[in-house]
């Protein structure tokens, strides 16, 4: 075991977490933060890459590096939309989960 | 089993902790805390993986304004917190839930235990070519030279999620102001913090930008930490979210990418290819996009917190 | 010399790292919201303070110290604010019941 190899697995822990909260709660900000556990989780993995990639005095391979900090900067203006989509949600409906309204159905995630 | 391994040992032992509880706790404004923890110990676990522009980047982002972005949500969205919660699904869906993501976990954990050895790498690409951009920062030069056009759209996305943001505007608040009006004590601690922390971290943000070119920094790291100092001084009531119909507002945050474009267009003629910078002329330039693009981001990045206008302009 | 600048820093840094474990201790065991701030903010200030001057003589420059003394006091700063801030609101919300 070395250190790229335990990081890597909890990369992968956190992406099964965060699917695992991305099903199972109600709320949409909390599926929204979820999703971002997983983002993060598949962030890590390519941190583990890049680390795994070091060569010629880099700590890491710099391309999967810069990749991982625009990603980084995109999850947030999606979460930003996605927040913003569920409070204008709320102010029109009133609604507090991802349920149809009149519907029997199990909440659409 | 050497000292460092446990201690990264139980720095993920820690991050695990953390993110179960992020996602199991009852409370949302926990959870939301408990996101910001999350993201510090990440940017931790970033440093032991020897990339520290990418450890900035999730302490200022993830640990910082995505937790803001999300307090202030919940805050607003607590009234229906418990009606929520009673929607929880039963065990059997919860099962189903874990299986679905300990699969997925497991398959995940396949592929890191056999990834390839030795590792693929195109770290010896860029020390080999990083000479020709002046800069020392190898991220940087990923960010701004070799793969500058990705960079470039990345921009471009970040408007395109602001205009988004702006469109739920309802009807009669378009042109208005973003958030709400913060009325707190003006001689209070959060006043004064925001009066003597921004001067601190707007020189500090212009440092990170500079040295981004030689050490970790850069444009997204500094334009956080500048969107955070105008948050703060909104959020204490020092000054308000600008009315989003103003012309110098709009010229801001798609300056960066102009001056991007504009870089990117004079290389056809002046260096034969489109973002190709001419020779010599590669340092001062990329330092003049980042410059360029730092302002873009910060007001970018902090109106994206801010959200949707919620208020007629009353200037 | 260099071995009296060693004990500094493993003696420095041994008791900041009493006072972050002291503080954590504080926070999960006290009894409310003040109480707990006060371990926290003052135990942490202190420990945060103690590390910094236990690694002063291992950067290899002025400026590297510089920074380092900068990263504490700007936590005392935040720390100092984000405790009158919360304190605050407790003190509003009443003692708990």
């Amino acid at each position: 075991m070395n250190v790229p190899t335990l990081f890597g697995l909890c990369g992968a822990v956190l992406v099964g977490l965060g699917l695992y909260g991305l099903v199972v709660s109600p709320q949409p900000l909390r599926k929204i933060l979820a999703f971002n556990l997983v983002g993060s989780g598949v962030f890590l993995l390519f941190g583990v890459v890049a680390r795994r990639g070091a060569a010629l005095g880099m700590g890491g391979d710099p391309v999967p590096q810069a990749l991982v900090i625009t990603g980084i900067v995109v999850a947030f203006s999606a979460t930003a939309l996605a927040v913003a989509l569920v409070l204008r949600l709320h102010d029109m409906t009133g609604a507090a989960t991802l349920a149809p309204a009149d519907a029997d159905e199990p909440p659409v995630a | 089993m050497n000292l460092a391994l446990l201690f990264d040992g139980m720095l993920v032992v820690l991050i695990l902790a953390v993110a179960v509880w992020t996602v199991t706790v009852r409370d949302s404004f926990a959870a939301g805390i408990g996101y910001a923890v999350y993201g510090l110990l990440l940017a931790l676990a970033w440093v032991r993986l020897a990339a520290v522009d990418a450890a900035l980047t999730e302490a200022a982002i993830g640990g910082g304004l995505t937790s803001v972005l999300m307090i202030r949500a919940t805050v607003r969205l607590r009234a229906g917190e418990a009606a929520a919660r009673a929607a929880t699904p039963g065990p059997l869906p919860r099962l189903l839930a874990a299986l679905l993501g300990g699969s997925v976990a497991a398959g995940l954990a396949l592929v890191v235990l056999a990834l390839p050895d030795p590792a693929p790498t195109l770290a010896p690409q860029v020390a080999e070519h990083i000479a020709t951009t002046g800069l020392g920062n190898a991220v940087t030069a990923v960010l701004l030279s070799f793969r500058a056009i990705d960079t470039l759209l990345e921009a471009v996305v970040l408007i395109y999620a602001l205009i988004a943001v702006w469109t739920l505007t309802p009807d009669r608040f378009w042109g208005g102001r973003p958030g709400p009006k913060y009325e707190t004590d003006p001689n209070g601690m959060l006043a004064y913090l925001a009066r003597l922390l921004p001067p601190i971290g707007i020189v500090v943000a212009v440092y990170v930008l500079w040295v981004g070119a030689d050490l970790p920094g850069g444009k997204f790291q500094a334009g956080t930490l500048l969107a955070a100092m105008w948050l703060l001084a909104i959020m204490a009531g020092l000054t308000e979210a600008p009315p989003i119909s103003r012309r110098w507002l709009r010229g801001v945050l798609v300056a960066g990418t102009v001056v991007f474009l504009a870089i990117g267009f004079a290389g056809v003629p002046l260096a034969g290819a489109f973002l190709a910078y001419p020779e010599g002329f590669a340092k001062p330039l990329i330092v003049a996009i980042e410059a360029a693009s730092m302002l873009s981001i910060a007001f970018t990045l902090a109106l994206l917190v801010l959200g949707p206008p919620e208020r007629r302009d009353q200037a | 010399m260099s071995q009296l600048l060693d004990l500094w820093t493993v003696l420095a840094v041994g008791a900041g790292v009493f006072f972050f474990f002291a503080g954590t201790v504080g926070l999960l065991r006290f009894p409310d919201t003040l109480t707990r701030l006060h371990a926290l903010t003052k135990a942490d200030n202190l420990g945060l303070g103690l590390v910094v001057l236990g690694l002063l003589p291992r950067v290899g420059s002025p400026l590297a110290g510089l920074k380092l003394i900068c990263v504490w006091l700007l936590v005392l700063l935040a720390s100092a604010t984000a405790s009158q801030l919360i304190a605050r609101v407790a003190r509003r919300a009443g003692p708990p019941a």
